[in-house]
């Protein structure tokens, strides 16, 4: 076969010499190896206090995104559910009632909208599957949990902080993502 | 401080001398432990401990605490008394070596002239390896009485590996002590103080046998095939827990610590610091540089047992027997000849 580096080398199956034979010469070159690996750099990152960027293309934790008025862009069409191969969404639609037109953005919305991050394989069909603009997945992971139940993500969990309301808890979070 | 006719000053230092070599020995394997994942981490490229306390220097108590919170375990068709025997007997004998090292000269307190040593006999040589030989007994009663598979082969394997290179670090030894004709271990780094060179320049050869034979006396890499993780799971402390097993763990450590003194002190002169001539100091700093020089020999034995550790690879146990028997014996035997017959030229 063609070798596909110029590293590869023939196994030398040459009877050992009296000086190979001693192994000592052999172990003291090993270890003058391992004495040269004091002095190189490390490439460990100390996480909690030093992160590694994830790359622009990495798929985390969904939010529910707002309009610029802060009404809810999701209008519970199912799309997403039907799109998710893991079946890890489910939602319950409800109509808008009057007054509440400063919550949501359309005449429908979803009631409750859960994920669970147990079940979920972060594919991003959903965030493809979407009309409106309502689901994307974030750049944090989701954190431990004692129960299976907290990896059930409700909308409260979702949903970014109101951008009239919580301006400023919004900003924290896009400068934490970023 | 003579009463009913016996000097009370000398218990007194003598109790103290064993409590500081004692707990400061226990101390010092405590943190061998830390410098052991340390080195180890360094070796690989990776940081290693550093969470508990400034660069990790807490981890040692961290672990200590851990190991006396655990539950103790002793299983139901093991040998309890023997259970308990084998660790306790493991950790004496290796605290029991301290007793024949020369820590330094002789410092002078209260006008009493005090050996930092807490028992200069003639025959200290004779008594380490008594006492080291000893050391196997908590290996197999320990695996015997844990009544596991694994552990009963571990610790046949510790005893016979422990047989076959006391044979031929006593016959290393043998030709050392041709060179210097006395046993006291005292007696033989004073005559490298007082003459040109230390014992490694006349017994290189005895002294590379000796080391071997202490690796494998101290169950460590390439030598570690009672412990070997990969065939014995753990080896003979796999049944144990909590402190037992912490007993266990920590006496290998002051193996090791004890057998690098016992090195320094017979091959690389002890606590004589080279190039510096102690009588133009006063005794007392004399014999506090005499003490630091030796735990510097020491830690630098320790090293190189740590750095060995993560070099080579675990022998295979043929391999271990024929490196013991085939090679080692003969070494020595052919090393203690070239010392005897330069003896006789000399003479």
């Amino acid at each position: 076969m063609q070798p596909l580096t110029n590293k590869a080398q023939a196994v030398s199956r040459d009877p050992m010499t009296f000086w190979e034979r001693l192994y000592l010469i052999n172990i003291i070159k090993g270890m003058f190896i391992t004495f040269s690996h004091m002095f190189k750099k490390q490439p460990t990152t100390r996480y909690p206090e030093e992160k590694r960027a994830f790359s622009p293309v990495f798929r985390g934790l969904h939010v529910l995104n707002r309009d610029e008025e802060g009404r809810e862009r999701c209008t519970a069409c199912g799309l997403c559910a039907v799109a998710c191969p893991a079946e890890a969404i489910t939602m319950e639609a409800a109509e808008r009632e009057i007054g509440e037109e400063h919550l949501y953005r359309e005449e429908k919305y979803a009631a409750k909208y859960e994920i669970n991050m147990l079940r979920c394989i972060f594919c991003g069909l959903c965030e493809e599957a979407c009309p409106k603009d309502a689901i994307y997945l974030s750049e944090t992971f989701a954190p431990a949990n004692y129960t299976r139940k907290g990896f059930i993500y409700g909308k409260p969990d979702l949903l970014i902080p109101n951008p009239m309301t919580e301006a400023s808890d919004l900003a924290l979070a896009r400068g934490v993502e970023a | 401080m003579t009463i009913l006719a016996f000097d009370w000053g000398l218990v007194i230092e003598k109790l103290i001398l064993i409590a500081v070599v004692v707990f400061g020995s226990l101390g010092i394997a405590l943190y061998t432990t830390f410098g052991e994942r340390k080195v180890a981490a360094i070796l690989q490229d990776r940081p290693g401990p550093n969470r508990a306390g400034p660069f990790g220097l807490l981890q040692p108590l961290a672990d200590g605490i851990k190991l006396i919170m655990k539950e103790e375990i002793i299983p139901t068709a093991a040998n309890k008394w023997l259970f308990i025997l084998g660790p306790a007997l493991a950790m004496t004998a290796s605290l029991m070596t301290c007793a024949v090292i020369p820590w330094g000269s002789d410092i002078e307190l209260f006008g009493r002239k005090i050996a930092l040593q807490i028992a200069d006999i003639n025959i200290g040589i004779l008594y380490v390896f008594a006492v080291v030989s000893m050391g196997v007994y908590g290996i197999m009663i320990g695996g015997w009485a844990s009544n596991n598979k694994f552990s009963l082969m571990s610790s046949l394997r510790a005893a016979s590996q422990a047989i076959s290179y006391e044979l031929a670090m006593g016959l290393a030894l043998i030709a050392l002590l041709m060179t210097t004709g006395s046993l006291s271990l005292k007696t033989i780094v004073e005559q490298q103080i007082q003459g040109n060179w230390w014992n490694i320049v006349y017994q290189p050869l005895g002294f590379l046998l000796f080391f071997i034979a202490a690796l494998a006396e101290c169950n460590r890499t390439p030598f570690d095939l009672p412990e070997a993780e990969n065939e014995l799971n753990f080896g003979y402390h796999q049944e144990y827990s909590s402190m037992k097993l912490g007993f266990y763990l920590f006496a290998e450590y002051i193996n090791m610590i004890m057998s690098s003194a016992i090195m320094a002190s017979m091959y690389f002169g002890g606590y004589d610091l080279p190039f510096f001539d102690e009588s133009t100091v006063a005794p007392n700093i004399a014999a506090m540089i005499g003490v630091g020089t030796l735990l510097i020999k020491i830690v630098l034995f320790v090293f190189l047992f740590m750095w060995i550790r993560w070099t080579i690879p675990r022998f295979r146990y043929d391999q271990l027997m024929n490196l013991g028997w085939k090679t080692m014996i003969p070494l020595a035997l052919f090393n203690l000849l070239i010392t005897g017959a330069l003896i006789l030229a000399n003479l």
